[in-house]
């Protein structure tokens, strides 16, 4: 045990020390954040410039129904500009109508405009004939009005569950596939890093020493357990530094890009929403907190440390049996990556329906449970269920350490030559 | 008493009988040779000793008790054919985890291991990286790694090779003194003049096979082949029916001659007294390792081939 723990100590010192750890740690939250704040001072930026469209009201109509500013887009009557000279008078386009009825416009702009302002455009449009054909009803325009308002969220439909609280699928099946996909890529990161630093005793020819001093199982499982602690490492430190930055970012950034940014957060209807979507979002919120978030984070860690485990070890045996060549490895991976694959394929395409038998059974099965299982967590499965899929997992990962460890003690002595399966299960018969 | 007590030690490979039935013992405090042609199993025979490997039959006794690797490979030190250290991590902390793999207290390494810096000069070393060392550094390195526990069998497979002839010195003389203080040393070279040197017993294996046993003086004894040299004043070849030897060439503008069947040494030196020679040397001439090792591996192919058994 004591010998293990020292595996554990110089794994885990030698390359949370290491320059490339350290650049890798603290470059992956900076580059994310720049590009999120980089995406947002774009957005804030484009909603500065309001399009200023003119438009040739031949019928009159459109003066007097089309309210002259909305939404990002103002328009200009009669300007008496024509295609030629709309863009030399300040004007970022030019509407006019094509026939005799007046429904059909073509939109002149120097290039294609964008599908949200040819949306913006239509539905301030077919709304001004919708406000004129109620006019014409006798319907008053405070009525109008009134409608206006009403029509989006008069009616409301909360769900909830036995338990009298608010929840949301959308928002279960959004959160179940974040924790699944950062199982999916933290098993490929760390796995990789596993097979790789087993691969370090034999490119320098240090096996034979160090296996004379341990066992080759505690040499295996020192190796597994601190690069698993480095992985966890750099998984915290990543939080811990998306926080800082982001805080940090939004104090530094331009008052005006806050504001508008913040305008976009609390009125999602700026956004070409409606009210209804607003409330939808606020009951998503509900239903977030509603969540049980022990169970989740509880979860979270255990199907993380039980696939890495699961899936570290059989890394581990690949990383044994090839040489310095990494080439070499690609082989002999592909059968250990196709489950991890597939978990996660089969997490995707049924992210919305969680109970279905495929994903119950993909969930129990130890080789794509920690992904799957994860998915299914915040929708509540069956408790019977859920500990079975435990169960499975730690029997799964035991085998796989019983199994990694035959491989590797045959295989961390073989220089030159790369093993293959069939060679490898007959040293799990021998030794 | 034998600290090691191989008793029909067998270990097959799939293809392979890499050791069949092999039993020695080795003396506390002796210097053993280990020899045999390239794959004729002392590296499974020595993985056998180090724990690596569990042999298929036999057993081994270890210090009067059954080995036990778990326990027992703390007094063992190992330096494999196969050198290496890791490359990235820096002397003195390299050292330091090595030393406290094989159970040797943190402070109680820190101190040993500048002891032994000091007497290798290399204290300046401790905080460079293994690969900027060159080879006879590193190999310097390596030997300490193996020693610094103060194992009592150490177990050494071609030390010499690639260091210049201060530190091959350097590193005998350690050794000696190590053999001096009581510990055993295994010694697996291909180099016979070392191991004449060095070594008080040998054994050679072959094919998996002991197939020689014995002190070095007495390996050397079992393979004379009567042979004398001896310097006279007037060089002399022909010599009657009547002398109790025959001349068989020449070594230094000495004569060779092997002495016949039922004759002493004696009665050569008789015989040539009578002739009225002067006498200036007389010498035995005993065969070198080198020639006994040949003479006993030859015909068998230098790498073994497999066996379709």
């Amino acid at each position: 045990m004591n010998k293990i723990w020292l595996v554990i100590k110089r794994e885990y010192l030698t390359r949370v020390r290491n320059k490339t750890f350290l650049l890798s740690t603290i470059l992956l939250p900076i580059v994310i954040i720049l590009f999120i704040l980089g995406s947002v001072f774009f957005a804030a930026k484009s909603i500065d410039s309001k399009k200023k469209i003119a438009i040739d009201d031949r019928s009159g109509f459109l003066s007097k129904h089309l309210r002259p500013d909305t939404n990002r887009i103002q328009v200009f009557f009669n300007t008496g500009v024509d295609t030629n000279t709309y863009a030399q008078k300040g004007f970022d386009g030019f509407m006019f109508p094509v026939d005799s009825a007046g429904r059909h416009f073509l939109l002149r702009t120097p290039k294609a405009a964008s599908r949200e302002t040819m949306e913006r455009l239509q539905n301030s449009l077919n709304n001004a004939y919708v406000s004129n054909f109620l006019l014409e009803k006798n319907i008053s325009v405070r009525e109008l009005d009134s409608i206006n308002k009403i029509s989006a969220s008069y009616f409301e439909v909360t769900n909830i569950d036995d338990k009298n609280k608010s929840v949301s699928g959308t928002v279960n099946s959004s959160i179940g596939f974040l924790s699944g996909i950062l199982i999916y890529i933290t098993m490929f990161i760390f796995g990789a890093m596993v097979m790789r630093g087993v691969m370090e005793e034999k490119t320098n020819r240090i096996a034979e020493v160090i296996v004379s001093s341990v066992k080759p199982f505690q040499l295996m499982m020192g190796k597994i357990l601190g690069i698993g602690a480095v992985g966890l490492t750099q998984l915290l430190l990543w939080f811990v530094l998306l926080f800082v930055i982001s805080s940090a970012a939004s104090a530094f950034l331009p008052a005006d890009v806050m504001q508008q940014v913040q305008q976009i957060q609390s009125n999602p209807s700026m956004m070409n929403a409606n009210a209804a979507q607003y409330s939808g979002l606020a009951k998503g919120i509900a239903s977030f907190s509603s969540l049980n978030w022990t169970i989740i984070l509880a979860s979270f860690i255990f199907y993380f440390i039980g696939g890495f485990l699961f899936y570290s070890s059989l890394f581990a045996a690949v990383g044994s049996v090839v040489n310095e060549d990494p080439q070499e490895a690609q082989s002999l991976m592909l059968p250990i990556m196709m489950p991890i694959i597939f978990g996660f394929i089969i997490m995707s395409s049924n992210l919305e329906t969680p109970d279905s038998p495929v994903m119950v059974w993909a969930s129990i099965i130890p080789f794509t449970s920690p992904i799957v299982m994860m998915s299914r967590i915040p929708s509540g499965p069956p408790f019977w269920e859920l500990a079975l899929s435990m169960v499975s997992l730690v029997i799964g990962f035991i085998l796989t350490t019983w199994f990694a460890g035959k491989v590797y003690r045959t295989g961390i002595l073989l220089y030159g030559k790369k093993a293959g399966w069939k060679e490898i299960f007959k040293w799990l018969r021998k030794a | 008493m034998p600290i090691l007590e191989l008793q029909n030690l067998k270990k097959y490979f799939s293809n392979q009988k890499a050791v069949d039935d092999i039993s020695f013992n080795i003396e506390k405090g002796s210097i053993f040779g280990l020899l045999g042609p390239n794959g004729a199993g002392k590296t499974t025979l020595i993985r056998m000793i180090t724990g690596i490997f569990y042999p298929d039959e036999g057993q081994i006794i270890f210090d009067g008790k059954k080995f036990n690797p778990v326990n027992d490979v703390v007094h063992i030190g190992y330096m494999p054919e196969e050198r290496g250290l890791y490359k990235k991590m820096k002397i003195g902390e390299q050292a330091m985890y090595l030393a406290q793999l094989k159970g040797v207290k943190k402070d109680e390494a820190f101190k040993k291991i500048k002891d032994w810096f000091i007497r290798f000069e290399m204290e300046s070393w401790w905080n460079k990286k293994v690969e900027d060392l060159s080879k006879g550094m590193s190999q310097k390195l390596q030997f300490v790694t193996t020693v610094l526990h103060e194992p009592k069998l150490i177990i050494l497979d071609e030390p010499f090779s690639g260091l210049d002839p201060v530190n091959t010195n350097l590193i005998k003389d350690e050794i000696y003194k190590m053999a001096k203080r009581g510990a055993t040393i295994i010694f697996s070279t291909h180099r016979m003049e070392q191991v004449e040197e060095i070594c008080d017993h040998i054994i050679l294996i072959n094919k998996g096979k002991k197939i020689l046993d014995g002190t070095v003086k007495q390996v050397k004894q079992d393979f004379k082949e009567n042979l004398f040299s001896v310097g006279l004043e007037q060089q002399q070849t022909n010599f009657n029916g009547m002398a109790p030897f025959e001349v068989v060439g020449s070594l230094n503008e000495n004569m060779v001659v092997r002495i016949k069947e039922n004759h002493k040494p004696n009665d050569v030196l008789q015989f040539l007294l009578q002739q009225g020679s002067h006498i200036h040397s007389f010498n035995e001439i005993l065969p070198s390792l080198n020639e006994i090792f040949i003479k006993l591996v030859e015909g068998t192919p230098l790498s073994r081939q497999f066996q379709n058994n």
